[in-house]
């Protein structure tokens, strides 16, 4: 999404926001989204996405900067005015009204015809294949249907963009994972933008053309899914997508794409730096668990570790291994269960190494 | 929806399509338990000892609320219709009164079964009580029968001066019981009073029970029978003996009824009512009507003659046509005077009221419920203890303290006048009238509307306004079309609430209703207290009670009592 900038359907400058007037929530947050882009805010809770969008939606005012949308600034504009769709983390349907009833809701308050809203509702409970449930009430359907339906609601008066919050937390797995198929394929059929907050890392990495990962009411990184997780851009976004090893230490020789660092145990390793500028800087070292390999066959000049074998665990797909190395005893190591893969015990000492390209030294 | 693994996912638990599938299995035939027998027994089986220990665990409270709350309301409903004390206390006269067809005084024959009614009801002071009776549906009966007891006694006393001048055995206690009484009982009393000269100190048995000689009541009839009562009383109420006490003048004037209308045959050897006999039709008797009249003009009155007629059964419907505006008389249901009709007035000024009330109370409480549901815990908190704050403030001094602002010389008033709003000649009148009982009563009552719907506000979730508005729809029709839905229910218990509060109260209105402020319950407590009429104070509560429940019928099916929430 390079150009990104240029198209940008939904765009966030300098956005500020605090609710006592003494922290920040959102501390100068910019943000552009493009046209269709299906965009995930995801961080823990309190890291400010979903006050982001509610800004977005206008149920709260950015306390500085300017939010736009197709170019218009909308800060001013009340909720109801703004067009935009919007799926709530408990669904929101009207428990007083049925299925179609709610479907019929946004219509009527656009004053569209009364065969016309039938149709509109008729074709909406059909992509979320609801069509035989319009006389229902909420409360007589399952989490999951009711799901569909509060979608269905948010797409039946066709806005631009739609908001979701967090709209699978209370479903279960199997059931999650079926919904969050269903919702990027419908985003993208009907070419909607969507801008979606959750705090489940494999749900933003799954639906996501691009993935805003929120800390401390700041986006610490926005790339495409494989990015984020293969090239963290510092160590907070390595520890928060996926698994990953870290290891402190110093560095000790910049290049150009390769660096030293010195571990605290006095065990010199290569890194691709990533933001650490000079040598004497404190770094952190990350290595994703399954880039570790165990008594590897690598180059002469490639650096390894010695390792203590901790703990093996046999997982099915896979085994993982928690070793004590550089003094740390949270080290993991994911092998994949194939023929001939050994086995570790307890107490064995191995070697570990990973090519250099895995291993990314971060800031401090 | 390239690849949807599988149609809308299932529901658990009972939904209507599940429900439908699960009676289908029922029509199948019972599910049986592991042992054969039908689940549902086994089941039943299984909970019966829960069920009892719950029973045991109400029990206390179910005992507590039915001895001191559910009896004396049944207690309290019966009386509405009880109306034994015309019938016991007028046992002869009512059924005398049976052939009489309410046009002029009755006849000679009712006079007499009167007297002596009244002279038993006189010893018992029975006939006071039934005065106050009777006074409820014709004044003046009760003084009729004050007075009437006083005189009764009197009746026949000429007979009896002539009985004993034609044999000085008349005014023996013994002729009496050798007519009178049984022979068994002649021997058993004799008995009995030997042992009792015997006994030394204090004698506790009584003495046996007065028992009418065989053929005595077929023979002398009328006489027979206020004799028997005669003996009863001697011994219950006054602890002597008939053997030893002259009979009433009464019984005198009964054996010459016998004696002279009735067709007698009297059995040869009794010589004494031989000689009466053929005596007594020379007598010189007076008549027991012109006795009556004499003591009190009342007694030839046919509308109090028509009053005992229709209040003659054991049950009655007269305080329930008294409550409603009508009475009874012995033509059948007759509307009250106009005068006298205030209970319709009552009623619906009650209904009236207790509307306005309902109505004010939402339209202040409703804002205030919305505001304490929205605003931060803190300060709704704050808010509430407000709110609040009357409940623990008494009662009567928040009403005292409505009477000094509403006064005439009031604080309101005086601020109007200060003002200019109104002028000093024209000061509002908002106290001792409707006005002044629905201020204070909705001020009371307030809190009562505000808590239900607070409760209920507090539990819609923001995310339904904020759905709504996302949705397109304007803060208005957000909360028209979204909001206030869900906040009926609320709307419904309290409206419950303050209006089945305000059907009845008392205190409020008896302080600030003036005359045209008082609510029916007002009328209750008067009845209650000061005229002692409970029985029409039951009939009032009964239908007070009926409507509660009529409305409350109603507001179930039109609302729904499922859509009331209290918490």
């Amino acid at each position: 999404m390079s150009d990104a900038r240029e198209t940008a359907f939904v765009e966030f400058e300098r956005v500020q926001k605090s609710y006592d007037g003494e922290t920040l929530v959102v501390k100068d947050l910019n943000l552009s989204i493009a046209k269709g882009e299906f965009l995930t805010m995801l961080g823990p809770s309190g890291s400010g996405k979903t006050t982001c969008l509610m800004m977005l939606a206008g149920f709260e005012t950015a306390t500085h900067g300017e939010i736009r949308l197709k170019g218009r600034e909308i800060n001013n504009i009340p909720p109801h005015r703004r067009g935009i769709g919007m799926v709530f983390q408990n669904y929101a349907l009207f428990p007083h009204m049925t299925v179609a009833e709610n479907l019929s809701f946004p219509l009527e308050v656009r004053k569209v015809g009364k065969s016309e809203r039938e149709e509109r509702i008729k074709r909406t409970l059909g992509m979320v294949q609801m069509q035989d449930f319009g006389g229902r009430r909420p409360a007589q359907l399952s989490g999951g249907q009711q799901q569909r339906i509060a979608l269905a609601r948010a797409l039946v008066f066709e806005p631009e963009l739609v908001l979701m919050d967090e709209p699978l937390g209370a479903l279960d797995k199997q059931l999650r994972e079926t919904l969050q198929f269903e919702i990027t394929n419908l985003a993208h059929e009907l070419g909607i933008t969507t801008v979606y907050v959750t705090h489940d890392q494999t749900e933003a990495l799954t639906m996501s053309d691009r993935v805003a990962v929120f800390d401390d009411g700041r986006i610490q990184q926005l790339a495409p899914p494989d990015e984020l997780y293969e090239r963290p851009d510092n160590s907070f976004v390595a520890q928060f997508i996926g698994e990953n090893n870290t290891l402190a230490g110093q560095l000790t020789q910049m290049g150009d794409h390769r660096c030293l660092v010195k571990l605290d145990d006095g065990a010199t390793i290569d890194a691709v730096p990533v933001n650490v500028s000079k040598p004497g800087e404190r770094t952190l070292v990350s290595i994703r668990p399954e880039r570790v390999e165990i008594d590897p066959e690598l180059g002469p000049d490639a650096h390894t570790l010695d390792a203590e074998v901790l703990e093996f665990i046999y997982m099915g797909d896979v085994f993982r291994t928690r070793l004590r190395v550089a003094g740390r005893d949270d080290f993991i190591v994911k092998t994949r269960n194939r023929v001939g893969q050994k086995r570790l015990t307890p107490g064995q000492h191995v070697k570990i190494g990973w090519l250099p390209e895995d291993c990314r030294a971060l800031n401090g | 929806m390239t690849d949807a693994t599988q149609g809308p996912d299932a529901k658990t638990g009972v939904t209507p399509d599940t429900g439908l599938r699960i009676v289908e299995e029922e029509l199948a035939g019972p599910v049986l338990a592991a042992d054969g027998t039908p689940l549902r027994r086994s089941l039943n089986k299984a909970l019966r000892r829960q069920k009892l220990r719950a029973l045991a665990l109400i029990a206390p409270l179910l005992i507590f609320v039915l001895v001191t709350f559910i009896a004396p309301i049944a207690d309290m409903l019966f009386r509405s219709v009880e109306n034994q004390i015309v019938s016991e206390t007028l046992p002869r006269t009512v059924v005398a009164l049976r052939d009489w067809d309410g046009e002029g005084t009755p006849d000679e024959e009712v006079f007499r079964d009167l007297a002596r009614d009244l002279v038993i009801a006189a010893e018992l002071k029975n006939h006071t009580r039934l005065g106050s009776r009777l006074n409820y549906e014709t004044t003046g009966a009760s003084s009729l029968l004050r007075k009437t007891g006083r005189g009764v006694d009197d009746i026949g006393e000429e007979l009896t001066d002539q009985f004993i001048a034609l044999n000085p055995a008349w005014e023996e206690p013994a002729t009496w019981i050798a007519l009178m009484a049984d022979e068994g009982w002649i021997a058993d009393q004799a008995e009995w009073a030997a042992e009792k000269e015997a006994a030394q100190g204090p004698f506790t048995t009584r003495e046996p029970a007065f028992r009418l000689r065989d053929g005595v009541a077929e023979m002398l009839p009328r006489t027979a029978d206020i004799y028997a009562d005669f003996a009863r009383l001697i011994q219950t109420e006054d602890r002597d003996s008939p053997t030893e006490e002259e009979p009433w003048n009464i019984v005198y004037q009964a054996l010459w009824e016998d004696l002279t209308l009735g067709p007698v045959t009297l059995p040869e050897d009794e010589p004494l009512l031989a000689e009466a006999a053929v005596a007594a039709p020379t007598f010189d008797a007076l008549s027991v009507t012109d006795a009556f009249v004499d003591m009190d003009r009342d007694w030839a009155d046919p509308e109090l003659w028509g009053t005992i007629k229709a209040f003659s059964g054991k049950y009655t419907a007269g305080y329930f046509l008294a409550a409603a505006d009508f009475q009874l008389t012995a033509d059948g249901i007759a509307a009250q005077p106009e005068d006298r009709q205030i209970y319709g007035l009552l009623f619906g000024r009650t209904m009236f009221m207790s509307l306005t009330i309902m109505v004010s109370c939402i339209l202040l409480g409703y804002p205030i419920a919305f505001l304490l549901a929205n605003l931060p815990m803190r300060t709704a908190n704050i808010l509430l203890i407000l709110v609040l704050l009357p409940f623990w403030t008494s009662l009567l001094v928040r009403t005292s303290a409505w009477k000094v602002l509403l006064q005439q010389q009031g604080v309101i008033n005086d601020i109007l006048v200060w003002t200019g709003i109104v002028s000093n000649a024209g000061r509002l009148a908002l106290i001792n009238n409707q006005t002044g009982t629905i201020i204070a009563m909705t001020h009371i009552l307030l809190p009562f509307m505000i808590l239900p719907l607070y409760s209920v506000m507090k539990t819609i979730p923001p995310s339904y306004v904020r759905a709504a508005k996302s949705l397109g729809a304007t803060n208005f029709t957000a909360f028209r079309r979204v909001y206030f839905p869900q906040s009926v229910p609320g709307i419904g218990a309290g409206c419950i609430l303050v209006f089945i509060l305000s059907i009845g109260y008392y205190i409020t209105p008896e302080l600030v209703g003036g005359t045209t402020g008082t609510f029916i319950s007002n009328r209750i407590a008067y009845h209650i207290s000061s005229s002692l009429n409970w029985g029409l104070a039951a009939a009032l509560g009964t239908i007070l009670l009926v409507v509660v429940l009529v409305l409350y019928y109603l507001y179930d099916r039109i609302v729904g009592i499922d859509n009331v929430s209290l918490s």
